[in-house]
């Protein structure tokens, strides 16, 4: 079995957001980043279904140079091969995924992994985007993978429960937590990943259609009120949620 | 020009997105002159219709089928891309659903549309749409324009009103949409739904514990107050990687982003992280025996204390107060 994995490099989740001076994007001063957690869910699927059918792993991830970092950990966790598809400029999800659509359709893969949504721009788009382009199905939001005889049963989460979604190979899938428990790199893992080969590729060209036009911060909430230290603010705590707050 | 929204329903029942989606249609319309037409997919829906037209809809189109019981995201993706075609619409307006989710994408492919996803706002600046949308977990929030000739924007669930106005009459016009098997290359075959409580992302109350709970045996007092109040259950990432609470519950930047106009957080320390999922509630109730926890930086309402004591006398209080 021939397994992609498409992969994102993002502000780590304690990053203090300060708008930058082009007052479109963050400023990325002191920012660290990280690999995107749900694409941790994608490559820990990758590497089971792998073990479980033999075959390779290659990862990919489109963006500048400090993207390697990322595909560094994917190795480390032990993909076999890992791909930089390199564009330093702005683009949006269907411009990225036209891009890693241009490439993927070049591997003959049978399963395509994404994680379900980047945490920065929280877009969730890129994996339907390249399930279409290339013309294969898609499963987002997964949460359970069962591939026999080339014949797949999934479950997607929904809202109050899940789908069991009946598909077949070759397929687009978007792992969702609670999909595994994402491994971590061992030290010969770590050791491995320093020498495996990242090829470097230009990114192909493709349109965006979504622009930026302002970045702000939320209204900043103003301090609530600490209402007491015991039981006996429960009514008072009522009341406000009825008379101030009417909410119940 | 025309704007097409798509009113989810599932099981023969609108989503309270639905009526969300179609009076935002309703209101850029008013500020574009353009016409809107409403879209509902599925299998025996024309007993639900009437309840659009009491949120204003006027036009209504249904493409309806035995086979479009349950979601197929190939198949829904279809319909859709060829009702916008036959209707010319240059703006489609979806729910930032699990299933709107799972749409978008796949009609901006076909559509060569850029989306604006999980939209929180909407408003109309020299004949353009421009979309609100949060990013970075809500840290902050962009503003931004579609250039495409066809432009879809995924609503957040929770943040749009939808109240009822007066009905005018429902023209509704069926469609036949030529599916063959082979467009059904992914069918779901079974929903398997989870008990009783409403979902996190579509509830309007949310009680939410984490590690302040001590342990999976004491979730029962979480659960009868969401009971009392009709309330989704909730849960930190810290109490889901325990495995006391299962994953879906999980409110956080790795978790569901809510809405809901009241979260009640017991026991939750409030890290950035769970913040990123939640900060955008209406009203929010701090229950947490330290002081200093950052979850009172937000909170509109905290009480320093005891979880163990204050829960579970506000779950009497409010059957009280509330007659249950
Ligand atoms: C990449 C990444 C992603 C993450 N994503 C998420 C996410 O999506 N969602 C999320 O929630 N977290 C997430 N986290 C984890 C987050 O950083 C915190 O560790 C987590 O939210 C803490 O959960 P908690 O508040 O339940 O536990 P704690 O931080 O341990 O807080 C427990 C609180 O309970 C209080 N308490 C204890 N006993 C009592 C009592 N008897 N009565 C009243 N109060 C009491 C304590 O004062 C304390 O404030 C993420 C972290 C990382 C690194
Ligand atoms: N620049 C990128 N390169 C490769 N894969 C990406 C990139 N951006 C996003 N992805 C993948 O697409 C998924 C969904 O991202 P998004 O649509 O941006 O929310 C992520 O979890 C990654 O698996």
């Amino acid at each position: 079995m021939k397994i992609v994995v498409c992969i994102n490099h993002v502000p780590d989740t304690e990053t203090k957001v300060k708008v930058g001076t082009d007052g479109k994007t963050i400023d990325k001063a002191g920012v660290n980043y990280m690999l995107n957690p749900y694409d941790e869910f994608a490559i820990e699927a990758a590497l089971q279904l792998k073990e479980k059918f033999g075959g390779e792993t290659l990862v990919m991830s489109l963006g500048g140079d400090a993207h390697k970092e990322t595909l560094r950990k994917a190795l480390a966790m032990g993909i076999e091969k890992a791909i930089l598809l390199k564009d330093d400029s702005i683009r949006d999800s269907y411009s990225i995924a036209k891009a890693l659509a241009e490439e993927i359709r070049t591997l003959s893969a049978d399963c395509i992994l994404f994680g379900k949504q980047s945490i920065d721009y929280y877009n969730e788009e890129i994996p339907g985007l390249v399930a279409e382009f290339l013309g294969l199905p898609s499963v987002s939001v997964v949460v359970r993978i069962n591939i026999n005889n080339g014949k797949v049963i999934c479950e997607r989460e929904i809202e109050g429960g899940h789908e069991v979604v009946e598909t077949k190979i070759p397929l687009v899938m978007a792992a969702q937590k609670g999909l595994n428990e994402p491994r971590y790199p061992s030290l010969k893992g770590i050791m491995a990943a320093k020498t495996k080969p990242i090829e470097e590729r230009q990114a192909a060209t493709a349109s965006s259609y979504v622009e930026v036009l302002t970045m702000h911060k939320p209204p900043p909430k103003q301090p609530g009120k600490i209402i007491g230290t015991d039981v006996n603010a429960v009514p008072e705590l009522i009341r406000l949620l009825r008379e101030e707050a009417k909410v119940l | 020009m025309k704007i097409l929204a798509f009113a989810e329903q599932r099981e023969g029942k609108f989503k309270k997105s639905a009526f969300e989606v179609t009076q935002a249609a309703r209101r850029i319309a008013d500020q574009l002159e353009a016409e809107v037409a409403t879209l509902v997919v599925g299998d025996r829906i024309e007993k639900i219709l009437p309840e659009l037209a009491a949120y204003g809809v006027s036009r209504v189109l249904i493409v309806q089928d035995s086979r479009l019981h349950f979601y197929s995201t190939t198949v829904y993706a279809k319909i859709l891309y060829e009702i916008a075609q036959r209707e010319q619409a240059s703006v489609l307006l979806l729910p930032a659903s699990q299933m709107g989710k799972d749409l978008a994408p796949r009609l901006a492919a076909k559509l060569e549309a850029g989306i604006a996803a999980d939209c929180v706002a909407l408003k109309v600046e020299n004949g353009e749409i421009i979309a609100t949308r949060p990013v970075y977990a809500g840290k902050a929030l962009v503003d931004v324009r579609v250039s495409s000739l066809i432009k879809i924007f995924t609503l957040r669930p929770n943040v749009f009103t939808a109240s009822p106005m007066n009905g005018t009459a429902l023209a509704v016009e069926q469609i036949s949409i030529d599916l063959n098997e082979s467009d059904f290359t992914s069918k779901v075959t079974e929903v398997k739904v989870s008990e009783g409580r409403p979902d996190v992302t579509e509830a309007s109350i949310i009680v939410s514990g984490g590690r302040g709970m001590k342990g999976p045996e004491n979730f029962h007092l979480i659960e009868k107050l969401a009971d009392v109040l009709g309330a989704a259950v909730g849960a930190s990432r810290a109490v889901v990687d325990a495995g006391w609470r299962p994953h879906d519950e999980q409110v956080g930047q790795t978790g569901k982003t809510v809405s809901p106009t009241l979260y009640i957080a017991c026991g939750i320390s409030g890290a950035v992280q769970h913040l990123a999922g939640m900060s955008s509630s209406k009203y929010i109730v701090a229950i947490n025996k330290d002081k200093d926890a950052p979850i009172f930086q937000v909170a509109d309402y905290g009480i320093v204390g005891d979880v163990f004591e204050i829960v579970p006398a506000l779950t009497e209080e409010l059957k009280r107060t509330l007659n249950k």
